[in-house]
């Protein structure tokens, strides 16, 4: 609004500066002794240039002490290094991407340490994609084994067709073994089971959303864990929407693309972000607002959509996504709800671990602020340590010893608190926590639901009762 | 729905941190947030707490440090923060620190200043300072060993060591510079060395047959070069989450007081302040918001009834709600007092352009020359206007407008926002961020009982 918010030296390359300040209405009453004419110095960019991002690092170095990948590997450089600095190298001598990019773990912790917004994480992404263009053989097996792992959702279909039949075969150690020495997947950890539901095929077979509201109206972009994996988490959301007398719509979606950015497959997720642009955009079209339960998918919506790309409505749906919790505390008196509520012993006593995604969405404090509204609820923060699997990173082979190193504190932190469960947002972050404490997981959608009295009994397709109940929060809430 | 807190504080530094303790402790029942766009600068802090280390204006080489701070604060000119707020307050406020910081910092016991060496060699006139320096006091004359590392070129212990006693310590100082077991690359950050010495990882090392202990590494790697020193200086890099075990392990191994020299940024002793502030703060039961700005505010309109309309100060408007942008999504924070603690030009709580000097937030008036070349003096180390650029608060820290009016009737501003003081040359930015934070903190506290 004032003034104050305008920085006239903050602008894009290409941007044309105009003369007199930012907006030219109060540089006319200046005395003219002193035009400001400012002279494009370097030619217009054709394509994406991070230059302004590389010029505001004055290498103060912060991002490195937040860099858990640097805190426990002597040969990582560091997140100035992958960003700023070889920006710089590469303008200046055109040398090749330094392929110790494949070490980063994509956290993104660097990007809210950065004092003077670098766009760290950006240049990350954009590096490896180049990295894994240019320098990694598309015939070499770490460039399959990363398609691959980058592309799960392409593999997830395939194994819900017959999940007992692959979570068998997949859990065997002959099948480790096999991708470990062919693949360089660790054979340390074990598989996520998959449903043996689908939650689209449940939504389908529950005929689609309870609720009609066309006031209220949530797109729920699911990915792909709670689809494939964790649908118990998917059904919470809709069950906890629909209590606020949300209409819930489900469209068609792809993978949000984080594992394809953390492992260099920019055009993969270029695809991927196409469809999911496109399809959200039509949906806020109709009146919704896109809600993620995955703090990694929103946050790739909200912050790498518009970094990495420019289609239509791009930024209209980055602006338009929120997380599940944070968009109920914003538009819905969540606090008042969750007064009086318990829920059962199961969830007495947490230990939660805020997803870096999360942290960097400004959202790492938010959960156990909502649970403390909750009685007999006792959620204890397990510090803010990485968990260290960073998606697909801690899959790799090359990687898991630095994985359980960084995730250390964290497993400490959690032995040390009362809580035998844990509690996350992240669906590889609770593999982590699970695979370093072997608490159970679980996600904080399903302690709303319990609390709020989500109808569990719920079975199939239609329990009527149930949608009454949805129907009549909407008319009451309006 | 607005999220609704009672207090809400704008900035994670110092001023940040201490005004939402000094709010909590006000007031018993009352919901403090703290909301910071970026981490916490206090990692770029030396983690040392100076209130005045030398007189302002004083731009002259040859000048003294200060002995006792709170005598040299009455001389203070009226419009200086520590003014603004009463010396009793300064005081109060580096008490409260203390409880805060218990045994993690030293320097209570007096009023005096301290002297700290620091990695180029020079002291600092420090009113506390982190136990882990406690043992390098340039005051005291026991002769001593500085160690630097190869592959850490921020600190030249040689360097530093000759420094001091060209400055006139009353001891010896001597330097030398090793290499880091278990350090291969020439960059590693410090948290690496840090890690390495905290969790006492196994290293290779030369001086020893196989793998020992980080920390019996590191000692027997100093021990060949100990002389008759009876204490040993290393850059701040002794470990994060284990400080003391570290300097112990090391003291035991090397039979001499062990103490850290602060470093430049990323400082790890500015790095335990920021834990330390921040567990603080959650045993107080502040919440905590961190990686999103605050880039709006709405006002309570004039003709509202509402509990926030303040009918006695009809001139002066109150703030409703800010905004928070996460992304795009506009997010709106209520609470009924606020208190802006954003930081300087160097935080950017203040910012410039070529035609004027602004508060970023609510645009507060920030007192500057409307020719820009008198924003500076041509003598880089004279007296630069720019160094005060600020808002001018009232007593009660109430940003004012040009027409000596409170700006809101619930904002208070605390920490480098603030006009009319130097802190580079005084060495009075942590204190001035204590001190005024308490007192904006518990004014706010105070208000929404």
């Amino acid at each position: 609004m004032s003034d104050a918010q305008r920085r006239i030296d903050d602008g894009a390359p290409g941007e044309q500066p105009s003369t007199g300040g930012a907006d030219g209405s109060d540089s006319d009453s200046d005395s003219g002794n002193d035009e400001f004419e400012p002279v494009q110095v370097f030619p217009e960019a054709e394509e994406m240039d991070l230059r302004p991002g590389a010029d505001n690092c004055y290498k103060c170095s912060t991002c490195d002490t937040n860099c858990p990948v640097a805190e426990v590997d002597d040969e990582f450089p560091g997140p100035k290094f992958q960003g700023p600095e070889q920006w710089r190298l590469k303008r200046q001598d055109d040398h090749d991407i330094d392929d110790s990019v494949m070490k980063c773990s994509n956290c993104m912790r660097c990007d809210s340490a950065c004092p003077s917004s670098v766009p760290l994480s950006q240049m990350h992404n954009t590096a490896r994609a180049e990295y894994v263009e240019e320098n990694m053989s598309k015939f070499s097996r770490e460039y399959l084994r990363n398609r691959l792992l980058a592309n799960y959702r392409r593999l997830a279909p395939l194994a819900s067709m017959f999940p007992r039949t692959a979570n068998v075969v997949m859990g065997l150690s002959v099948t480790k073994w096999l991708g470990e020495k062919t693949l360089g997947i660790t054979s340390e950890r074990e598989f996520p089971e998959f449903a043996t539901e689908t939650f689209r095929e449940w939504w389908t077979d529950r005929g689609g959303a309870k609720v009609e509201n066309e006031d209220k109206r949530i797109a729920y972009f699911h990915g792909c864990y709670s689809n494939y994996n964790t649908s118990e988490v998917a059904k919470a959301l809709v069950r906890v929407y629909e209590h606020f007398g949300y209409e819930v719509m489900v469209p068609e979606q792809s993978c949000s693309g984080t594992p394809m950015f953390a492992n260099g497959m920019l055009e993969d997720a270029r695809r991927a972000a196409e469809t999911n642009v496109r399809e959200l955009a039509a949906a806020i079209e109709d009146g919704a607002a896109v809600i993620a339960s995955c703090s990694s998918c929103s946050m790739s919506i909200r912050q790498e959509y518009p970094e990495l790309f420019d289609f239509e409505d791009t930024e209209t749906v980055a602006a338009n996504t929120w997380d599940a919790v944070e968009y109920l505390r914003v538009h819905e008196d969540l606090t008042g709800a969750l007064e009086d509520t318990a829920v059962g012993d199961e969830f007495d006593e947490l230990a939660y671990h805020a997803p870096c995604h999360s942290r960097n969405q400004g959202l790492d404090g938010q959960t156990i602020e909502v649970m403390d509204a909750i009685d007999g609820i006792d959620a204890q923060d397990v510090g803010d340590s990485c968990s260290g699997i960073s998606g697909t990173y801690g899959w790799k082979a090359e990687n898991y010893e630095t994985s359980m190193k960084i995730g250390e504190e964290m497993f400490e932190h959690m032995d040390a608190a009362e809580a035998e469960t844990g509690l996350t947002e992240c669906p590889t972050c609770s593999m982590q926590m699970e695979h370093g404490t072997g608490y159970e997981i679980k996600h904080t959608l399903e302690v709303l639901e319990a609390a709020l009295g989500g109808d569990r009994a719920e079975s199939g397709a239609g329990s009527g009762s149930n949608a009454d109940a949805g129907t009549t929060t909407a008319t009451e809430s309006n | 729905m607005a999220i609704t807190d009672d207090v809400l504080v704008i900035g994670g530094g110092l001023a940040g941190a201490t005004a939402a303790l000094a709010a909590a402790e006000t007031t018993e029942d009352a919901r403090i947030r703290l909301v910071t766009y970026k981490q916490s600068t206090l990692r770029h802090a030396s983690g040392l707490i100076d209130v005045l280390g030398y007189a302002p204006g004083t731009t002259d080489d040859q000048q003294q440090p200060i002995a006792d701070p709170y005598t040299a604060l009455e001389s203070l000119p009226e419009s200086h923060p520590y003014q603004r707020v009463g010396i009793d307050a300064v005081r109060d406020a580096l008490a409260f620190f203390d409880e805060i910081a218990g045994d993690a910092y030293a320097g209570a016991h007096t009023d005096r200043n301290a002297l700290v060496p620091t990695h180029g060699g020079t002291v600092k006139p420090t009113a506390r300072y982190p136990v882990s320096t406690a043992e390098g006091l340039a005051s005291d004359d026991r002769d001593t060993l500085l160690v630097g590392f190869e592959t850490l070129p921020d600190f030249d212990a040689p360097l530093a060591a000759a420094h001091l006693e060209a400055a006139g310590a009353p001891f010896d100082a001597r330097g030398v510079t090793l290499s880091f077991p278990g350090i291969g690359r020439d960059d590693a950050k410090v948290t690496r060395y840090a890690h390495l010495l905290d969790h006492d990882e196994r290293v290779e090392t030369p001086s020893v047959t196989g793998e020992t202990g980080a920390r019996e590494a590191l000692a027997a790697t100093v021990n060949p070069h100990l002389d008759e020193e009876s204490r040993v200086g290393f850059p701040a890099i002794l470990g994060d989450a284990h400080p003391a075990a570290v300097r112990e392990a090391l003291s035991d191994a090397l039979g001499a007081a062990v103490f850290e020299v602060p470093m430049g940024p990323p400082s790890l002793p500015g790095l335990r302040l920021e834990d330390l502030l921040y567990d603080a703060l959650e045993s107080a039961g502040v919440r905590v918001t961190s990686g999103v700005p605050v880039v709006d505010y709405e006002t309570v309109a004039a003709d509202s009834t509402g509990e926030n309309s303040t009918a006695d100060e009809t001139t002066t408007a109150a703030i409703d709600h800010v905004i928070v942008d996460r992304n795009g999504a506009q997010i709106p924070h209520e609470a009924d007092q606020y208190v802006l603690a954003t930081g300087g030009l160097v935080g950017k709580g203040v910012e410039s352009n070529r035609e004027r000097v602004t508060e970023g937030i609510f645009d507060c008036y920030v007192p500057h020359a409307t020719d820009r070349y008198d924003w500076f003096v041509d003598d880089v180390f004279g007296e630069q206007p720019y160094a005060r650029f600020g808002v001018v608060p009232d007593e009660e820290l109430r940003p004012l407008g040009t027409d000596d009016n409170p700006e809101f009737s619930n904002l208070r501003a605390a920490g480098a926002v603030l006009g009319d003081y130097d802190y580079a040359a005084e060495k009075s930015g942590a204190g001035v961020s204590l001190a005024t934070g308490y007192v904006a903190g518990t004014r706010a506290g105070e208000a929404c009982q």
